[in-house]
């Protein structure tokens, strides 16, 4: 069900991991729908990004996804970064299939929640971003299995 | 290991070889139509009639009250939707569970379309349905009492026969889906008060499109299929004689050994639960720990999804399946794992392996190593583990 690319991106993720001290971090999605998406940005200070990182809790398709977006805004400046949208991330993964395509709205979520978390940190505004809408705060009960 | 693990028979099995060979004959020899007048045709009726007393037999049924269907689906479509329009004249509302099977529970959404009022009465966390409120239910107007055998992602064995003596005790009627039970545990119509019964050939090593009804007599429903005097012309269709020989087959080696079969599986089932618990953190079994059908396994891994889970394992050459949302095509995980009380994001990281005797002890261990690796890789990339073992190491 899922193109060549996606199975390359979801068995070898690029980008996994965390970033310390971070320019930006976002997390999106939530787990009553069964992704969450969390994106570390480390931005230099000409704006570049230089490093990004992501963990993903989901299917196939959101890690494809996120593995995707990270190569995709790597080394690009925040603006550039805000060009990435969820159609981008599907055409260079060949395809999606119809059920997982918010799997990649998802994907542009998180980089725009890192974005903002970002701008809030440094007080600075970027033009033509808005505030994620996402959150996952509902969730994380505190239950013992 | 080089070769697929196939740990999803609860999904479909494998026709036994005695079984497509008892079957074969049907298709190229004995061909006639069994309804036909001819001499010829008088093989595959003798063989359809040996089938139904076989399984009349197995649950202790009269071989007049076995009905051949095209499987376990339409069977649950006949018994519920006859039901409703025999005994409309009576009352117009249903008792079912909240856990039941699809082709009960949509049946059921279609059937309040028609004006009829359905209770989905709960189960507890193991998912075992709380009988005093299943009898609290009950009504003037109650026509029908439908609860599963057996579940089919958590194994759960629901009490039968209890269910079975309240409806009797209040003039209801009980039908039970036991397409994932059938052949694989003791069913009795008699002791278990059923008058209704669902069943499937390829969920016990029969053949796909072939299942029964057991419509105890007295029960009024009428023909659900239109269109020929089959089946006491209660099921028209020519009959599908190799499939049906194929189920009496199936139904027969279950119940020449379901004892050592049972015991295998459950031989294989414990050891793959004990090591599993043991070394994989953070992991729950579902469905109650000994009403369970022999060879059922259902697990949730915290901090992990489901289809992922799965795509790992097909590498790895494991077949299982998930009640994970990503898997049933809409967002909301299994309501099997929703109605035993699991939040959203455990139900998301379910796993189902349901066994057959011939899987072998290797196999199972070869699935747990390759669940550690694969649990573990898919942790280390989940920002719930990941927020979890923050929360662990600030406390």
């Amino acid at each position: 069900m899922y193109t060549e690319k996606v199975m390359d991106h979801f068995n070898n993720p690029r980008n996994v991991g965390e970033i310390e001290n971070a320019s930006g971090v976002g997390t999106v999605g939530n787990a009553k729908c069964g992704d969450i998406m969390r994106m570390y940005l480390d931005i230099d200070k000409d704006g570049i990004i230089q490093d990004v990182k992501f963990k993903t809790f989901g299917c196939g398709a959101a890690v494809a996804t996120s593995s995707m977006a990270t190569e995709l805004v790597k080394g690009k400046t925040v603006q550039e970064a805000l060009t990435v949208t969820n159609k981008a991330v599907m055409e260079a993964l060949d395809g999606l299939p119809p059920v997982k395509v918010h799997c990649s709205l998802l994907a542009e979520e998180a980089i725009h929640a890192a974005l903002w978390d970002y701008a809030e940190k440094n007080h600075i505004v970027i033009e033509g971003l808005e505030k994620p809408v996402n959150d996952i705060s509902e969730k994380e009960e505190e239950e013992e299995y | 290991m080089n070769k697929t693990i196939y740990l999803d028979n609860a999904a479909t099995t494998q026709v036994y070889p005695e079984v497509l060979e008892a079957m074969l004959p049907y298709f190229t020899e004995y061909y006639g139509n069994p309804s036909a007048i001819y001499t010829f045709a008088e093989e595959g009726k003798r063989a359809v009639d040996k089938a139904r007393r076989t399984i009349a037999e197995f649950i202790h049924a009269k071989t007049e009250e076995i009905y051949f269907t095209g499987g376990g689906s339409e069977s649950d479509n006949w018994a519920l939707k006859a039901t409703a329009e025999a005994y409309a004249s009576k009352g117009k509302h249903i008792i079912t569970s909240t856990i039941e099977h699809h082709a009960v529970l949509h049946t059921c959404a279609y059937l309040e379309k028609q004006g009829f009022e359905i209770t989905y009465v709960n189960v507890d966390e193991n998912g075992k349905i709380k009988l005093d409120e299943l009898e609290a239910a009950i009504r003037p107007d109650t026509i029908l009492i439908s609860v599963m055998t057996a579940n089919n992602e958590i194994g759960t064995i629901q009490p039968v026969a209890e269910i079975g003596k309240i409806a009797h005790e209040h003039g209801v009627l009980f039908h039970t889906d036991a397409v994932q039970a059938f052949g694989h545990i003791p069913l009795d119509v008699e002791e278990m008060h059923i008058d209704m019964l669902s069943a499937s050939g390829h969920k016990m090593n029969g053949p796909k499109g072939v299942g029964v009804m057991y419509i105890r007599k007295g029960v009024k429903i009428l023909s659900f299929i239109h269109g020929g005097a089959q089946e006491r012309k209660r099921r028209a269709g020519t009959h599908n004689v190799p499939g049906i020989v194929g189920m009496g087959k199936a139904a027969e080696l279950a119940k020449n050994t379901m004892e050592e079969r049972s015991s295998r599986e459950i031989e294989l089932r414990e050891h793959l639960i004990e090591r599993v618990l043991k070394e994989i953190p953070y992991t729950r079994l579902n469905g109650d720990r000994t009403d369970r059908l022999p060879n059922n396994v259902s697990f949730c891994f915290r901090y992990i999804e489901g289809e992922s889970l799965l795509i790992l394992l097909d590498q790895a050459g494991i077949c299982g399946s998930s009640g994970s949302a990503c898997t049933s095509g809409s967002l909301d995980p299994s309501h099997v794992l929703l109605a035993i009380g699991l939040p959203h994001e455990i139900a998301h990281g379910s796993l189902r392996l349901t066994l057959s005797e011939k899987n072998t002890m290797e196999e199972i261990d070869y699935t747990v190593e390759e669940l550690k690796k694969i649990i573990e890789r898919l942790r280390g990339m989940s920002p719930l583990y990941e927020d979890f073992v923050r929360k662990q190491k600030s406390a």
